[in-house]
């Protein structure tokens, strides 16, 4: 470890790591978020107040952020993996326990020039955390079931902080990509199916243990038009804007669903809505061209990572980025129920840009130190 | 190392079946986008379009309404009105307190000012005050910056100049009530009024004319956004009555002098009303903005009646100006001729059944003039005797008692004329012949109106012209409807003696109306007294000689009088009744004298925008 500096060795210079980051990857995010701020623009009314300039400010710096995350050695990372994941629960204990005083469901830290939400900043940590743990375990190991409980427990920990809040659609998705890294991770596949089993045996019991809100908007999901000015309205006006905008759309800022303000929350869980009213099929297949493109790369990198920590926070990162896009598409499609999951790179909302642009920035640490390889604990292999 | 490469082989076959997952998922998506986009885009579209378009309608101005010479009658006055936005105005029960102090609102205002708001969105203005003048309204723009929220906005208040003049013919609009509502989306503009009663109900299809429309884009709270399309509204029809409003406010001050009265003033041979009035009225122009409850209670409650419109719908007996009918009735039937003499002993003996005359000495010998000008009812008890209910019942129908004339005024009056049909549907009895003497002299079962009397003068005296009352003279500048009236068939020396007599009871010393007579040349009048009883003098109140003014005022007789004038070449036929007025010529000849002569004097003959003839409507195809 003293010479031959370069590719497919441990350690690199700052010019290589720069060299070495995936630039037409980091391109397809721009474009992505520039689809978002066009939309903001027009969801604004033709203005970029009050959303589509904060958004572009707060996705320079996530994309900042995202750069210097893929500089820090993946070993860092590594290392960082479990104090990220205790503080990302501490964070969340915290919110719930003002929000329990307060008398009130808030879920976010005022930071000043963002409102940071712990639940979005664990589903990241909760990704590392079980990198770190799947990295370190044998084969064996994951076909044990006593020894799976400590990473049960590790997702089971915020999940069940992120439902007191509550915020199902993000417990969900920390479920989902969670669920994805233990198959990953080669947990047997018998094992998903008594998890599967024993959730939908479970159903009932957490029925009972749903908000009514929740319970309506799942009860509206199954059939919106029962109450069509009610909770079932969010999703019919969805349709409504989504059906009428026909193959090519209305038009730029010609959707009349959004900006007449029939269109619910247009800026953030609906704004895939806004974009297909105005842009048609045409638009919104285009844009799901485009996350699918950030899917396939991440697919790529993952694969070609050659230690299992970077493949697993990879896929991690890639798998929650795909559960957004699809709740969120399902939703406002009226094919899920809706659970307040926003878009990822084109909803308005700073912790959600930021998180998921970190979370780039982990896979992109991966990226560049693909060919760096260590030992269960990320020590050099000397 | 080796263990990794496991790893990472099984890592890569698992990621392919997640992968293969995330494809399906994908497609799912997009074939929903699409089917969505393509497959329902035709029904989105609807609902969009509903959702974003709705439609806001203009009332359109209502047509107005003149009198003959144009001067108008019913007229849309600009009013100032006081509005509320309650989402601008930082406290609303404080600013309509500050507004109180600027212009009347009363608590019961403030209520219902706040029931509105509650059923209204709060960007909605609410109407607090209307009908406020310039002062109110300058007062209240000066001190709009501590109003948030009220703004004036200019609106159309129906207004009557002539008032109670006019306001049972006019009538007079109100807020729709439920019963009224129809298909018209214009009667749930809040605040549209419709008419209520006289021209303004009967014409109210004419006079309201067609709404506007503006279709504006509104987003989710209704709001408008902007205008799509604005269609204006038209303008209700004008309409031009054949009144005369000097002459109309002139009767209205005639019939003021007694309690209760009406008189109606028409042309004899058009069949034009020139004045038509009841007393006592009420001001219409209280009524378009909406009537206190106490007052309305107190017009309801008044014995007067002053709600009614006497002259078309308050039913009399004619008592004795029905004494033509009967003549006529018994020299077209060859029953009586000029020569025919009838002794009045002061009563008549049907059997054993006696029928007073009025006056208790009796007339001696009287012929038809005669008879007419003392209003001996012996006489016409004889005439009627020998002409039997059958003729009477005829000629009364001829001369249009009895039946509706499709007059221009809701609430007409049918009058009755009985007969033996009637007599047998009614009460299931065989008709009497003492009740044929009853109503030779217009008693009994008798009933017309004030309008009826005045056509029934008019057909007298026109040569035998089977004349309706008008009001409407034109709608627009469409021109006169005025049809030629076709002929009963009278014969003209019959007539003629009726008009002599009837000119006797005016200008002969010894006729009961002479007190009346017109002295003033070169105008004059002729006509008949008439006194119909409210109740049967009895034999007890006869022989103690009771004089009827002393009886309660509702118990006492209603005083009548028909007249024509001039006495040559008859233009205007009058009939005046003064409810409970005790006598004829007493009451109710002075009055008509003095419209008759107003009449003359101001000739609104002298406006004719159509001759009959020109007209050209063929003779009988509007039956009398």
């Amino acid at each position: 470890m003293t010479t031959g500096r370069g590719i497919g060795q441990d350690h690199l210079t700052l010019a290589e790591k720069i060299r070495l980051i995936s630039w037409p990857f980091l391109l397809l995010l721009v474009l992505i978020a520039t689809v978002g701020f066009v939309s903001l623009y027009s969801a604004a009314g033709g203005s970029v107040s009050p959303w589509a300039g904060k958004q572009a400010v707060r996705c320079g710096f996530g994309l900042c952020g995202l750069v210097i995350a893929a500089l820090v050695d993946i070993r860092v990372w590594l290392k960082l993996a479990y104090p990220a994941y205790a503080l990302g629960v501490l964070l969340l204990i915290y919110v719930d326990i003002r929000g329990h005083i307060g008398m009130g469901a808030q879920r976010w830290i005022n930071l000043g020039f963002l409102q940071l939400q712990p639940s979005e900043v664990v589903k990241i940590t909760t990704v590392l955390a079980l990198a770190r743990f799947f990295h370190g375990t044998t084969a064996e190991d994951v076909r044990n079931p006593v020894f799976l409980l400590t990473p049960l427990a590790l997702v089971g920990l915020p999940t069940i902080f992120v439902m007191i809040q509550p915020d199902l659609g993000t417990a969900m998705t920390i479920l989902m990509v969670a669920g994805a890294m233990f198959f990953l991770a080669g947990v047997r596949y018998w094992m998903f199916g008594v998890v599967i089993a024993g959730g939908i045996a479970l159903l009932p019991v957490a029925w009972h243990f749903l908000h009514d809100y929740q319970k309506k908007r799942v009860l509206t999901f199954f059939d919106p038009e029962s109450d069509p000015l009610g909770a079932g309205y969010h999703i019919t006006q969805s349709k409504i804007a989504l059906g009428s905008g026909g193959i090519f759309g209305k038009g730029f800022l010609q959707g009349s669903q959004s900006h007449l303000n029939f269109l619910p929350e247009k800026q953030t869980d609906f704004i895939f809505t806004l974009f297909t009213e105005e842009w048609g099929l045409a638009g919104g297949l285009s844009l799901m061209a485009l996350f699918a493109a950030i899917i396939i790369y991440g697919y790529f990198i993952a694969l070609s990572c050659q230690n299992q920590f970077a493949r697993l926070l990879s896929m991690g990162v890639v798998v929650n980025f795909f559960v957004y896009v699809f709740i969120n598409m399902g939703m406002v499609m009226g094919l899920l129920p809706v659970v307040g999951v926003p878009l990822p790179m084109i909803s308005y909302g700073g912790t959600a840009m930021l998180s998921v642009l970190f979370g780039f920035g982990l896979l992109m640490s991966a990226h560049v130190h693909r060919d760096v390889k260590f030992t269960r604990r990320g020590l050099d292999m000397a | 190392m080796n263990r990794d490469m496991e790893r990472h082989k099984e890592f890569s076959r698992r990621a392919l079946i997640l992968g293969a997952g995330k494809i399906a998922v994908f497609g799912t998506l997009a074939l929903r986008l699409a089917y969505l986009q393509i497959f329902e885009q035709k029904k989105f579209q609807t609902l969009s379009d509903k959702n974003r378009i709705s439609l806001r309608l203009l009332p359109a101005q209502r047509g107005e309404i003149m009198d003959r010479f144009g001067a108008p009658l019913a007229v849309n006055r600009q009013d100032f009105r006081a509005l509320l936005v309650p989402e601008q105005a930082d406290d609303v029960e404080d600013t309509l307190a500050r507004l109180a102090r600027l212009i009347p609102i009363s608590e019961d205002e403030k209520e219902e000012i706040m029931v509105e708001i509650d059923q209204h969105r709060p960007f909605s203005p609410v109407l607090v005050k209307e009908n406020l003048s310039w002062d109110d309204m300058a007062k209240v723009e000066i001190n709009l910056p501590d109003l948030a929220g009220v703004s004036m906005a200019e609106g159309q208040m129906r207004s009557y100049p002539l008032g109670a003049a006019t306001a049972h013919i006019i009538g007079y609009v109100g807020r729709v009530s439920k019963a009224e509502l129809t298909d018209d989306p214009v009667m749930s503009i809040p605040g549209y009024r419709i008419g209520k009663t006289g021209v303004e109900k009967k014409y109210e299809e004419t006079l309201r004319g067609e709404a506007g429309q503006i279709q504006a884009e509104v987003n989710v709270v209704g709001r408008e956004i902007r205008e799509l399309t604005h269609t204006e509204g038209r303008k209700g029809h004008r309409l031009t009555l054949t009144l005369d409003s000097d002459l109309q406010m002139q009767c209205q001050e005639y019939i003021a002098r007694q309690a209760s009265a009406a008189a109606v003033v028409m042309d004899v041979h058009t069949g034009e009303v020139y004045a038509l009035c009841s007393h006592p009225s009420f001001n219409p122009n209280v009524f378009s903005s909406g009537i206190p409850a106490d007052l309305w209670e107190g017009l309801l409650a008044d014995p007067t009646n002053p709600l009614t419109n006497k002259a078309v719908a308050g039913q009399y007996p004619p008592g004795s100006t029905f004494k033509m009918v009967t003549a006529m009735a018994g020299l077209e039937s060859g029953a009586i001729n000029a020569s025919t003499h009838v002794n009045c002993p002061g009563y008549y003996m049907l059997g054993d059944n006696k029928f007073h005359c009025w006056k208790s000495g009796g007339h001696g010998t009287v012929d038809i003039v005669t008879a007419l000008r003392e209003s001996c009812d012996t006489f016409f008890y004889e005439t009627g005797k020998r002409s039997g209910i059958d003729a009477i019942s005829k000629m009364a129908h001829r001369m249009g008692l009895g039946d509706k004339l499709d007059f221009d005024v809701p609430g007409e009056g049918a009058g009755l004329v009985p007969d033996r049909d009637w007599k047998q549907k009614r009460y299931k009895q065989k008709w009497q012949q003492g009740e044929t003497i009853v109503a030779a002299i217009g008693q009994g079962y008798m009933l017309a109106t004030p309008l009826q009397l005045a056509t029934m003068t008019a057909r007298l005296v026109n040569g035998g012209k089977a004349v309706k009352p008008l009001l409407v003279r034109s709608v627009e500048e469409e021109g006169s409807k005025i049809p030629e009236w076709p002929a009963l068939g009278f014969r003209k020396p019959y007539l003629d003696l009726i008009q002599k007599g009837m000119n006797a009871v005016v200008n002969d010393p010894r006729g009961t109306g002479h007190g009346s007579c017109i002295t003033q040349e070169p105008y004059s009048m002729g006509g008949k007294t008439g006194t119909a009883q409210v109740r049967r003098i009895t034999l007890a109140q006869r022989e103690a000689g009771i004089k009827n003014e002393s009886l309660p005022w509702k118990f006492r007789h209603h005083a009548l009088f028909v007249g024509y004038g001039p006495v040559e070449n008859p233009a205007y036929a009058a009939a005046v009744i003064v409810e409970h007025g005790v006598g004829g010529a007493m009451a109710a000849a002075p009055i008509a004298r003095d419209i008759l002569l107003a009449a003359q004097k101001r000739d609104p003959r002298r406006i004719r925008t159509v001759d009959a003839a020109e007209t050209a409507k063929p003779a009988g195809e509007k039956k009398p």
